[in-house]
């Protein structure tokens, strides 16, 4: 395969890898803010919320994969897994690592949420407000394409969308009709002297 | 004694999210507040899949499919 042929891939799949992990926490919110219509039912968005993040992560393994094989760069393997350790623009690539392991803990644990409790995954799944920006750090620092037009068309799309859809959530109270009702009867169950 | 599947909701975790009742319309109502009302009886054979996106879909894992034993006619 020609240097030129890897180069693109790496550059084409993590703009692509922006857009659908963009998607991905946008749907996140949506799922968390119980939005529904006639034509869209709940179950469509935690579905899309889950096929997208899994079709994201064919898109990092590749724009991973295609950089570290180019041998213009001649990354090396660690350095898709330890952080800060490339020569080679050392900030801003491990930051894209830091991002990547951060987003295959939250993969993982979602694999196996029957097993780890929903607690546990509930907490390891926040990390995904860590996770998103510093890939989208990554992005702007790092990307050959960060200074061109149709990226930052893309970016402002992309960062525009979460940023709505974060801010929204922060908004809204919980979507849990019997929220503080729970709350109330799980402060009283663990304030019992007996307990 | 035979075995049959059945669904249990764990009301403590339940925070209403609906989604069960979308995806098994079946067996899975929702009351006048969101929260689900599980048809009595074991879940028909056919709608074990189902039955399992179900518990998989739950925000909140406060759904369960179990095997539970089953009384019939033929065992006294």
């Amino acid at each position: 395969m020609s240097d030129t042929l890897l180069w693109y891939t790496t550059r084409g799949a993590g703009a692509v890898s922006l857009i659908l992990l963009s998607g991905v926490v946008v749907l996140g919110v949506l799922s968390a803010l119980r939005v529904q219509s006639a034509g869209w039912p709940k179950f469509l968005t935690t579905g899309l919320h889950r096929n997208i993040a899994l079709m994201a992560m064919v898109f990092l393994a590749l724009h991973i994969v295609t950089a570290i094989v180019d041998p213009f760069t001649h990354l090396g393997w660690l350095t898709a897994v330890v952080p800060f350790s490339s020569y080679y623009r050392t900030l801003w690539l491990g930051l894209g690592t830091i991002a990547f392991e951060l987003l295959v803990a939250i993969v993982a644990t979602s694999l196996v949420r029957g097993l780890i409790g929903q607690g546990a995954w509930r907490a390891v799944h926040w990390l995904a407000y860590a996770s998103w920006p510093v890939a989208v750090i990554h992005g702007f620092g790092t990307g050959t394409d960060a200074l061109s037009g149709w990226f930052m068309v893309l970016s402002i799309v992309c960062v525009g969308s979460v940023a709505v859809a974060v801010v929204y959530r922060l908004g809204q109270g919980s979507a849990d009709p019997l929220a503080s009702a729970r709350s109330d009867f799980r402060a009283r169950v663990a304030r019992r002297p007996d307990r | 004694m035979r075995t049959a599947l059945r669904l249990s909701i764990d009301r403590i975790k339940c925070d209403g999210h609906g989604l069960c009742a979308e995806l098994l319309p079946e067996i899975i109502r929702l009351d006048d507040w969101g929260y689900p009302i599980i048809a009595a009886g074991p879940v028909p054979e056919g709608l074990a899949p189902l039955a399992q996106r179900a518990v998989a879909s739950c925000p909140v894992l406060a759904l369960a499919l179990a095997l539970a034993l089953q009384p019939t006619a033929a065992s006294k």
